[in-house]
Protein backbone atom coordinates (compact mmCIF):
# COMPACT_ATOMS: atom_id res chain seq x y z
CA UNK A 1 0.00 0.00 0.00
CA UNK A 2 2.68 2.03 1.04
CA UNK A 3 4.32 1.47 -2.38
CA UNK A 4 1.36 1.73 -3.90
CA UNK A 5 0.93 5.64 -2.75
CA UNK A 6 3.95 6.60 -3.62
CA UNK A 7 4.36 5.91 -6.71
CA UNK A 8 0.51 7.17 -7.67
CA UNK A 9 2.36 10.60 -5.62
CA UNK A 10 5.52 10.59 -8.30
CA UNK A 11 3.02 9.76 -11.23
CA UNK A 12 0.41 12.61 -10.61
CA UNK A 13 2.62 15.38 -8.91
CA UNK A 14 5.31 14.70 -11.59
CA UNK A 15 3.18 14.89 -14.47
CA UNK A 16 1.13 17.86 -12.99
CA UNK A 17 4.75 19.51 -12.58
CA UNK A 18 6.14 19.13 -15.80
CA UNK A 19 2.90 20.22 -17.07
CA UNK A 20 2.51 23.52 -14.87
CA UNK A 21 6.50 24.12 -16.13
CA UNK A 22 6.07 23.93 -19.64
CA UNK A 23 3.04 26.09 -19.35
CA UNK A 24 5.36 28.94 -17.79
CA UNK A 25 7.80 28.18 -20.36
CA UNK A 26 5.77 28.58 -23.15
CA UNK A 27 4.79 32.06 -21.75
CA UNK A 28 8.89 33.00 -21.70
CA UNK A 29 9.55 32.00 -24.92
CA UNK A 30 11.66 30.48 -27.29
CA UNK A 31 15.24 30.66 -26.54
CA UNK A 32 17.81 31.50 -29.36
CA UNK A 33 20.52 33.12 -27.30
CA UNK A 34 22.70 30.11 -25.45
CA UNK A 35 25.48 32.95 -23.69
CA UNK A 36 25.42 32.64 -20.41
CA UNK A 37 24.46 36.18 -19.25
CA UNK A 38 21.29 35.61 -21.30
CA UNK A 39 20.63 31.86 -19.85
CA UNK A 40 20.38 33.89 -16.00
CA UNK A 41 18.11 36.71 -17.68
CA UNK A 42 15.95 33.22 -19.03
CA UNK A 43 15.96 31.71 -15.75
CA UNK A 44 15.31 35.02 -13.63
CA UNK A 45 12.30 35.29 -15.92
CA UNK A 46 11.08 32.30 -15.71
CA UNK A 47 11.08 32.87 -11.89
CA UNK A 48 8.55 35.36 -11.87
CA UNK A 49 5.93 33.29 -13.68
CA UNK A 50 3.44 32.20 -10.89
CA UNK A 51 3.37 28.37 -13.43
CA UNK A 52 6.52 27.84 -12.56
CA UNK A 53 6.57 28.07 -9.34
CA UNK A 54 3.27 25.75 -8.98
CA UNK A 55 5.46 23.22 -10.85
CA UNK A 56 8.38 23.51 -8.65
CA UNK A 57 6.55 22.58 -5.62
CA UNK A 58 4.85 20.00 -7.10
CA UNK A 59 8.04 18.40 -8.50
CA UNK A 60 9.49 18.63 -5.30
CA UNK A 61 6.69 16.82 -3.75
CA UNK A 62 7.26 13.68 -6.30
CA UNK A 63 11.20 14.08 -6.14
CA UNK A 64 10.30 13.29 -2.12
CA UNK A 65 8.09 10.66 -2.98
CA UNK A 66 10.96 9.08 -5.39
CA UNK A 67 13.94 9.24 -2.89
CA UNK A 68 11.07 7.48 -0.64
CA UNK A 69 10.18 4.57 -3.19
CA UNK A 70 13.89 4.30 -3.42
CA UNK A 71 15.02 3.56 -0.14
CA UNK A 72 13.13 0.23 -0.45
CA UNK A 73 13.16 -0.73 -4.13
CA UNK A 74 15.64 -0.81 -7.38
CA UNK A 75 15.79 1.78 -9.63
CA UNK A 76 15.13 -0.21 -12.36
CA UNK A 77 11.76 -0.93 -11.29
CA UNK A 78 10.47 2.62 -9.61
CA UNK A 79 11.62 4.50 -12.95
CA UNK A 80 9.85 2.45 -15.40
CA UNK A 81 6.90 2.68 -12.76
CA UNK A 82 6.72 6.19 -13.38
CA UNK A 83 6.39 5.85 -17.26
CA UNK A 84 2.74 5.87 -16.31
CA UNK A 85 2.69 9.49 -16.78
CA UNK A 86 3.05 9.28 -20.45
CA UNK A 87 -0.49 8.43 -20.40
CA UNK A 88 -1.44 11.24 -18.12
CA UNK A 89 1.07 13.59 -19.46
CA UNK A 90 -0.18 13.35 -23.46
CA UNK A 91 -4.10 13.75 -22.37
CA UNK A 92 -2.58 16.64 -19.67
CA UNK A 93 -1.14 18.16 -23.42
CA UNK A 94 -3.82 18.14 -25.27
CA UNK A 95 -6.29 19.35 -22.56
CA UNK A 96 -3.79 21.90 -20.12
CA UNK A 97 -1.22 22.94 -23.12
CA UNK A 98 -3.72 22.82 -26.04
CA UNK A 99 -1.23 21.07 -28.52
CA UNK A 100 -2.41 18.73 -31.25
CA UNK A 101 -0.98 15.34 -30.74
CA UNK A 102 -0.95 13.59 -34.49
CA UNK A 103 -2.11 9.76 -34.96
CA UNK A 104 1.63 8.67 -35.65
CA UNK A 105 2.43 10.30 -32.04
CA UNK A 106 0.07 8.38 -29.89
CA UNK A 107 1.22 5.19 -31.70
CA UNK A 108 4.35 6.24 -30.79
CA UNK A 109 3.87 7.12 -27.26
CA UNK A 110 1.24 3.69 -26.46
CA UNK A 111 3.94 1.60 -28.07
CA UNK A 112 6.68 3.11 -25.38
CA UNK A 113 4.27 2.83 -22.80
CA UNK A 114 3.53 -0.84 -23.63
CA UNK A 115 7.04 -1.20 -23.69
CA UNK A 116 7.28 0.24 -19.92
CA UNK A 117 4.67 -1.92 -18.60
CA UNK A 118 6.86 -4.76 -19.79
CA UNK A 119 10.18 -3.87 -17.72
CA UNK A 120 7.28 -3.37 -15.57
CA UNK A 121 6.09 -6.82 -15.50
CA UNK A 122 9.62 -8.15 -15.43
CA UNK A 123 9.90 -7.33 -11.85
CA UNK A 124 7.22 -10.71 -11.08
CA UNK B 1 11.71 29.65 -35.70
CA UNK B 2 10.68 27.19 -38.84
CA UNK B 3 11.19 23.32 -38.40
CA UNK B 4 14.68 24.10 -39.79
CA UNK B 5 17.29 21.25 -39.58
CA UNK B 6 19.29 23.76 -36.87
CA UNK B 7 16.30 23.39 -34.62
CA UNK B 8 16.00 19.47 -35.22
CA UNK B 9 19.98 19.92 -33.73
CA UNK B 10 19.25 21.54 -31.10
CA UNK B 11 16.78 19.59 -29.93
CA UNK B 12 18.64 16.52 -30.27
CA UNK B 13 21.59 17.74 -29.00
CA UNK B 14 19.14 18.75 -25.67
CA UNK B 15 17.34 15.28 -25.69
CA UNK B 16 20.70 13.85 -25.34
CA UNK B 17 21.83 15.29 -21.94
CA UNK B 18 18.01 14.93 -21.26
CA UNK B 19 18.38 10.82 -21.50
CA UNK B 20 22.26 11.01 -19.85
CA UNK B 21 21.28 13.10 -17.59
CA UNK B 22 18.16 12.39 -15.64
CA UNK B 23 18.91 8.45 -15.81
CA UNK B 24 21.95 9.09 -14.34
CA UNK B 25 20.76 11.13 -11.36
CA UNK B 26 18.17 8.37 -10.61
CA UNK B 27 20.94 5.91 -10.26
CA UNK B 28 22.88 8.30 -7.96
CA UNK B 29 19.94 8.98 -5.79
CA UNK B 30 19.27 5.28 -5.51
CA UNK B 31 22.72 4.53 -4.67
CA UNK B 32 22.34 6.83 -1.93
CA UNK B 33 18.57 6.09 -0.58
CA UNK B 34 20.39 2.62 0.11
CA UNK B 35 22.89 3.78 2.14
CA UNK B 36 20.15 6.19 3.65
CA UNK B 37 18.18 3.25 4.59
CA UNK B 38 14.08 3.69 4.34
CA UNK B 39 11.96 5.62 7.11
CA UNK B 40 10.54 2.89 9.50
CA UNK B 41 7.78 4.18 11.71
CA UNK B 42 7.24 7.68 9.21
CA UNK B 43 7.31 9.33 12.53
CA UNK B 44 8.52 13.21 12.48
CA UNK B 45 11.24 12.26 14.71
CA UNK B 46 12.03 9.46 12.27
CA UNK B 47 11.48 11.27 9.12
CA UNK B 48 13.63 14.43 10.30
CA UNK B 49 16.56 11.18 11.06
CA UNK B 50 16.04 10.55 7.38
CA UNK B 51 15.94 13.89 6.10
CA UNK B 52 19.54 15.14 7.31
CA UNK B 53 20.74 11.54 6.68
CA UNK B 54 19.93 12.56 3.15
CA UNK B 55 21.15 16.13 3.27
CA UNK B 56 24.24 14.05 4.38
CA UNK B 57 25.11 11.72 2.03
CA UNK B 58 27.38 13.01 -1.23
CA UNK B 59 25.55 10.23 -3.59
CA UNK B 60 22.54 12.23 -2.96
CA UNK B 61 23.88 15.65 -3.89
CA UNK B 62 25.52 14.20 -7.07
CA UNK B 63 22.35 12.88 -8.13
CA UNK B 64 20.64 16.41 -7.45
CA UNK B 65 23.47 18.28 -9.49
CA UNK B 66 22.99 15.48 -12.45
CA UNK B 67 19.23 16.30 -11.92
CA UNK B 68 18.85 19.78 -12.29
CA UNK B 69 21.46 19.86 -15.53
CA UNK B 70 18.61 17.33 -17.06
CA UNK B 71 15.83 20.30 -15.52
CA UNK B 72 17.36 23.12 -16.93
CA UNK B 73 18.45 21.42 -20.50
CA UNK B 74 14.73 20.14 -20.46
CA UNK B 75 13.42 24.03 -19.80
CA UNK B 76 15.10 25.06 -22.77
CA UNK B 77 13.85 22.33 -25.16
CA UNK B 78 10.31 23.34 -24.09
CA UNK B 79 10.92 26.98 -24.67
CA UNK B 80 10.40 25.78 -28.95
CA UNK B 81 9.14 21.90 -28.45
CA UNK B 82 5.91 20.24 -27.80
CA UNK B 83 5.75 18.52 -24.00
CA UNK B 84 4.02 16.12 -25.53
CA UNK B 85 7.16 15.35 -28.39
CA UNK B 86 9.49 16.00 -25.85
CA UNK B 87 8.54 13.88 -23.01
CA UNK B 88 8.32 10.09 -24.99
CA UNK B 89 11.63 11.19 -26.94
CA UNK B 90 13.02 11.80 -23.55
CA UNK B 91 12.35 8.04 -23.02
CA UNK B 92 15.40 6.43 -23.89
CA UNK B 93 16.48 7.21 -20.57
CA UNK B 94 14.60 4.30 -19.47
CA UNK B 95 17.20 1.83 -21.49
CA UNK B 96 20.21 4.33 -19.83
CA UNK B 97 18.63 3.89 -16.02
CA UNK B 98 18.50 -0.04 -16.81
CA UNK B 99 22.20 0.12 -18.21
CA UNK B 100 23.52 2.29 -15.18
CA UNK B 101 21.45 0.36 -12.85
CA UNK B 102 22.96 -3.09 -13.88
CA UNK B 103 26.72 -1.69 -14.33
CA UNK B 104 26.63 0.65 -11.30
CA UNK B 105 24.09 -1.03 -8.63
CA UNK B 106 24.53 -4.72 -9.83
CA UNK B 107 20.49 -4.56 -10.22
CA UNK B 108 19.31 -7.61 -12.80
CA UNK B 109 18.44 -7.48 -16.61
CA UNK B 110 15.93 -9.55 -17.55
CA UNK B 111 15.68 -10.49 -21.32
CA UNK B 112 11.76 -9.87 -20.94
CA UNK B 113 13.36 -6.19 -19.33
CA UNK B 114 15.46 -6.13 -22.76
CA UNK B 115 12.40 -6.78 -24.82
CA UNK B 116 10.58 -3.76 -22.81
CA UNK B 117 13.41 -1.43 -23.42
CA UNK B 118 13.56 -2.59 -27.14
CA UNK B 119 9.75 -1.23 -27.40
CA UNK B 120 10.08 1.79 -25.47
CA UNK B 121 13.45 2.80 -28.25
CA UNK B 122 10.66 1.67 -31.29
CA UNK B 123 7.95 4.15 -29.76
CA UNK B 124 10.83 6.49 -29.36
CA UNK B 125 11.65 6.31 -33.28
CA UNK B 126 8.52 6.55 -34.47
CA UNK B 127 7.98 9.93 -31.91
CA UNK B 128 10.89 11.57 -33.68
CA UNK B 129 9.36 11.08 -36.74
CA UNK B 130 6.74 13.81 -35.88
CA UNK B 131 7.30 17.41 -36.05
CA UNK B 132 8.43 18.60 -32.31
CA UNK B 133 6.28 21.53 -32.41
CA UNK B 134 2.48 21.80 -33.52
CA UNK B 135 1.12 24.49 -32.03
CA UNK B 136 0.71 27.92 -33.71
CA UNK B 137 3.91 30.17 -32.60
CA UNK B 138 3.20 33.53 -30.65
CA UNK B 139 4.40 36.45 -32.53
Amino acid sequence: MREFLLLCVIVVAGTGGELCVTRAMKQIGEVTDFRPSALVRFILKALVVGWMWIGIAMMTVAFFALLAALSFENVSFVVPVTALSYAAGAVGAVLFLRERISVQRWIGVLIVCAGVTIVLLSKH
Amino acid sequence: MTDSPGLHFKTFLLIVMIVVFAPLGNVLLGKGMKTVGPATHWAAADLWNVFVRICSSGYIWLGVASLMTFFVAYMLVLTWADYSYVQPASSFSYAMVALLGYLLLGEAITPLRCLGIGMICLGVLIVGHTPPRTTAVKV
